[in-house]
């Protein structure tokens, strides 16, 4: 509980000020100090705030986009390291502010439930959520001309090692090949056979396809490897589907991630998105080494989600949501805004920076913001 | 079966691709087959290239047999005695010359001293590596691959003495370095090359030491008595043409004064150096404005009426003039046909250089630099022997580019200069440092090249000393002169009203997209709005129909097009620019209509009577 002094603040001062006030000050003070201490610390918190009509979003930007000048090109190679190739770097920072949907490496960190996060089975485990193909329980593809048939010869031993039955692959290969007929063969081999007009056609095509059926472990998921963080392993994972992970038994569900933003907000929704996409940047931004305000972070991920979904910070995101006619034309595509626009008589209030660049007004921030408020003694009078 | 192909073009097999391709080789070598025939057996593939084409990059190297060079100490003796030519040992198979594709089955040693059993041809020299201009550098073995690339594109944009028949030519737009010299420090391509026939450059005393910090970041500090002396004094040639064009109807241009009653007449004054050709004359001192060629156009639009009445009054003229900061001399005037058969007038301005602040220099290993201080030469650092440098260089400029190269050119530029003789500079092959060393030490110097120095302007001695020597140093055509730029009000473009672009046009400095969001990260909103005040206009707009108004001048009415003239005009201040766009709207037929809000009453403009001035625009499409 927060000492009487300090309670008179609440409202002036943020909680959390209060609160570091409260435990770092001795329980013990004269007066005469305390308020040497409070008024310092007011004039300290108002000089840190932004000022009224102060260009925040223009400072992000150039924040963000002139260290972003610095960023290495290239995504960044650990090779031989037991981590995976990761994007990072600015093409990373491009795919997050884009609001990307499908980002070019998908990534997840499995936390998993005691004891399972102590290693116990952890290799099992994760093989259980790594996705397999037919192709990798293939031995051999026989295809009889005569008879439009084919013989898949199964690899026992990759069975036995994923301990999969032959009957499992036969039920899933029978489910979803229509038109053909799936038969299990005794010498654990698989045959199917085409009908129809066109039946060599279809088998020879169905001989490619057919390697890539998804038979076990969880979709998307392509390649999983154990780590230990900490004092606890971590199954890190290449692809992503948070949605499947979640049913499994062994996760922390509480803790698990990926970075693909667009996955979490499907799921866990738009505040979870902003988090996910300031810890993206973050990351991002410290791995390069540079160092960027966070509030400059938290307004951009703010801008991208306070639609209620995951806008990009481009002509489809965005810029698209831009009040002004002029603003957005000022951007790209102007014709398309122009022509919209002109349908719908839309009408642009020139309420913002650009707009008033171009007609040559003061920009309405900073010593442009303030107007003056006054009565007007006779309108005719001042029609002079 | 071996497949041949000629030229690219399948001809037929052999049994043996490799006896083939020896035989013919043995053939080439025995003056039997054109040395510019290639010929290459790709075991891989088992095919034979034989290559006759014209374009290929064809390169002599010396042949190699059992280990060792045809080319006998006999033979390099009558080589240099002239008894023996190089087309002779080309046909004796002595020489021969590889393409890209037969240089694939050659082993090549780069020096004698490097051939073993294995290889078939030996580099005629081992500055064969380098191409013509970087082969220029002196010692280049001494220094970072990059800094040889650099070194030598400095060179090519050297002022020089590019031909001696200069003045009987008309190149137009070339720079002519007054008192150029041959190189001190020289390499084997500056003689192959006949660089010393057309100089780029001159040789100055160098000192490697900072000069009141005026030398900083690769500027040089130079020696005012150096410069009255004519160190990197250079002409500049300007041309300035004019053609008599034919057009439609018979017409033409005309070359002569124009006169008096020509559309765009200028003054008397400015065709005063004319004489009755039109022409100017030589050695006429002429600066900005002054006509140099003397021409009139027929006019641009013949209407039916004037078709009768071909009076010269209608005539433009179209005189060739200097332009904004251009002056010089006539140095030669021309009169010629051009390749259509018009009458053609070229006149050649001649402009003395004098270096000047901001002129650019280099020496040839990279390291180039402008001036940056003219110093007089009574406060210029001298040695005990009263020796004054012409160019002070900055000793930050070595370390971090490693141009070892730079400072052995002035030891050996040093060496040279006061023994009275050249020094091979030759990259790989060139003179030894510690012979130059030595041989510096031996004429009382000391070894190291350093030597002691005395301030010009308080005549103390420096405690360090100065490294300080003879080096080729190389002006460059970027001239402050050709560069200089400024503008406070000027020229605007008819279109949008906003300031011209370019120095030809005395146009003025963009402030971009970046620069505008300082302004606006500062909340300097007035300021912004005064920066880009260059284009603003006042426009009436009725506030009927939002629309810009047109304002009768003589009447002092204003009238709106669509409403009428008993309409509310307000005075609405923006960028012409704005008003252009407005304009574009209209003809894509769109209606940009402007609502106008009074900022006192906050009221729209239907109640009429605000102040115009202080009324807001609102935009409407």
């Amino acid at each position: 509980m927060m000492r009487a002094e300090l309670k008179q603040f609440v409202g002036t001062l943020p909680m959390r000020i209060l609160e570091d006030l409260d435990s770092e000050l001795p329980e013990k003070i004269s007066d005469a100090k305390f308020k040497k201490i409070m008024s310092t610390v007011a004039v300290e918190y108002r000089s840190s705030l932004a000022e009224p009509g102060e260009c925040v979003g223009l400072v992000t930007a150039e924040s963000i986009g002139e260290p972003g000048t610095q960023m290495t090109l290239n995504t960044f190679h650990f090779a031989g390291v037991s981590e995976m190739n990761v994007t990072t770097g600015l093409p990373r920072l491009i795919e997050i502010l884009d609001g990307r949907v499908e980002i070019s490496t998908k990534m997840m960190e499995i936390y998993l439930k005691k004891p399972y996060c102590d290693g116990q089975d952890i290799r099992q485990i994760a093989e259980r959520f790594k996705e397999t193909r037919l192709k990798e329980y293939i031995r051999e593809i026989n295809i009889d001309i005569a008879e439009t048939k084919m013989h898949i010869l199964l690899d026992t031993e990759a069975l036995k090692e994923r301990k999969i039955s032959a009957a499992l692959i036969g039920k899933i290969l029978a489910k979803g090949l229509k038109g053909f007929d799936v038969k299990i063969d005794k010498e654990s081999g698989l045959l199917i056979k085409a009908s129809g007009d066109d039946a060599l056609g279809l088998i020879y095509k169905l001989k490619e396809k057919i390697k890539e059926v998804h038979i076990d472990g969880i979709k998307g998921i392509t390649q999983v490897l154990p780590v230990k963080r900490g004092n606890e392993y971590v199954i890190v994972t290449a692809g992503s589907n948070m949605k499947e992970i979640l049913k499994s038994e062994f996760v922390d569900t509480k803790r698990v991630t990926t970075n693909s933003i667009a996955e979490i907000e499907s799921i866990f929704g738009i505040e979870a998105a902003r988090e996910a996409i300031i810890k993206e940047m973050l990351k991002v931004l410290k791995d390069q080494g540079i160092s960027i305000d966070l509030r400059h972070v938290l307004l951009v991920s703010d801008a991208m989600t306070m639609s209620g979904k995951v806008l990009g910070v481009s002509r489809y995101g965005i810029v698209k949501e831009k009040p002004s006619v002029l603003a957005r034309a000022s951007f790209e595509t102007p014709i398309r805004h122009v022509i919209n626009a002109a349908m719908v008589g839309e009408t642009d209030s020139l309420n913002s920076v650009i707009e008033n660049v171009m007609i040559n007004q003061p920009v309405p921030l900073g010593t442009g913001l303030p107007g003056l408020v006054t009565k007007v003694a006779d309108k005719k009078k001042s029609k002079k | 079966m071996t497949e041949v192909f000629l030229n690219n073009k399948y001809v037929g097999k052999v049994t043996n691709g490799k006896e083939f391709v020896s035989s013919l080789l043995a053939q080439r070598r025995g003056n039997k087959l054109p040395s510019s025939v290639s010929m290459y057996y790709n075991e891989g593939v088992d095919q034979v290239f034989l290559e006759t084409c014209s374009g290929r990059v064809i390169r002599p190297l010396v042949v190699i047999k059992n280990g060792k060079t045809l080319l006998t100490e006999a033979q390099v003796e009558k080589l240099e005695k002239g008894e023996l030519k190089w087309q002779d040992l080309v046909s004796q198979g002595i020489i021969e010359y590889l393409d890209t594709n037969e240089e694939e089955s050659a082993l090549v040693a780069l020096r004698e001293s490097d051939i073993t059993q294995d290889h078939t041809h030996l580099e005629i020299s081992p500055i064969d590596i380098f191409g013509l201009t970087s082969s220029l550098v002196p010692f280049g073995n001494y220094n970072q691959g990059v800094r040889l690339t650099q070194g030598s594109k400095n060179q090519k944009q050297a002022v020089g003495f590019y031909a001696a028949n200069f003045y009987s030519r008309m190149d137009m737009d070339v720079n002519l370095l007054h008192y150029p010299q041959k190189p001190i420090v020289t390499t084997i391509t500056n003689q192959l090359l006949r660089m010393d026939e057309h100089p780029t450059g001159q040789n100055v005393v160098v000192a490697i030491m900072s000069y009141q910090g005026y030398n900083m970041q690769d500027a040089i500090v130079i020696n005012k008595g150096s410069i009255d002396r004519g160190f990197g004094r250079s002409t500049y040639f300007r041309p300035v043409i004019s053609e008599e064009l034919r057009y439609s109807g018979g017409l033409s241009d005309e070359v002569g004064v124009p006169d008096k009653d020509v559309k765009g007449y200028r003054t008397e004054h400015d065709y005063r150096f004319l004489e009755d050709d039109g022409m100017i004359y030589p050695e006429a001192v002429v600066a900005e404005g002054d006509v140099i060629i003397g021409k009139t156009s027929p006019p641009r639009f013949l209407s039916s009426l004037e078709e009768y009445n071909l009076a010269q009054t209608s005539r433009r003229e179209s005189s060739m003039a200097l332009k904004h900061g251009e002056h010089g001399v006539v140095d030669q005037v021309l009169l010629t046909e051009s390749e259509e058969g018009n009458k053609l007038v070229q006149v050649r301005l001649r402009e003395q250089r004098i270096p000047e602040i901001g002129d650019k220099f280099t020496s040839r290993h990279g390291q180039k630099g402008v001036i940056s201080l003219i110093v007089p030469e009574a406060d210029i650092p001298f040695t005990s022997g009263g020796i004054k440098p012409d160019i002070l260089f900055s000793p930050h400029g070595i370390p971090s580019r490693m141009t070892v190269s730079h400072l052995i050119e002035l030891l050996s530029g040093k060496v040279g200069a006061l023994s009275g003789r050249y020094v091979d500079g030759t990259t790989f092959e060139g003179e030894q440092e510690e012979d130059l060393r030595a041989e510096l030490l031996r004429m009382g110097f000391r070894e190291n090249g350093t030597e002691t120095l005395y301030n010009g302007i308080t005549g103390g001695q420096y405690n360090a000393k100065i490294y300080i020597g003879n080096m080729y140093y190389i002006k460059l055509k970027h001239m402050v002169a050709n560069k200089i730029h400024s503008r406070a009000r000027g020229p605007i473009q008819l279109l949008t009203r906003q300031p011209t672009e370019g120095r030809a046009k005395e146009g003025g400095l963009r402030l971009g997209e970046m620069e505008k969001d300082t302004f606006v990260a500062h909340g300097a909103s007035l300021l912004l709005k005064e920066r880009f005040d260059s284009d603003k206009t006042e426009v009436p707009i009725c506030e009927g129909c939002g629309l810009v108004a047109i304002h009768d001048a003589r009447k002092n009415s204003y009238f709106c097009p669509t409403c009428g003239e008993n309409v509310e005009i307000s005075n609405i201040e923006m960028s012409y620019a704005f008003k252009l766009l407005l304009d574009e709207f209209k003809s894509l037929t769109l209606f940009p209509k402007l609502k106008l809000i009074s900022q006192i009453t906050k009221k729209p403009s239907t109640e009429a009577g605000a102040p115009a001035a202080e009324q807001k625009a609102g935009l409407e499409e």
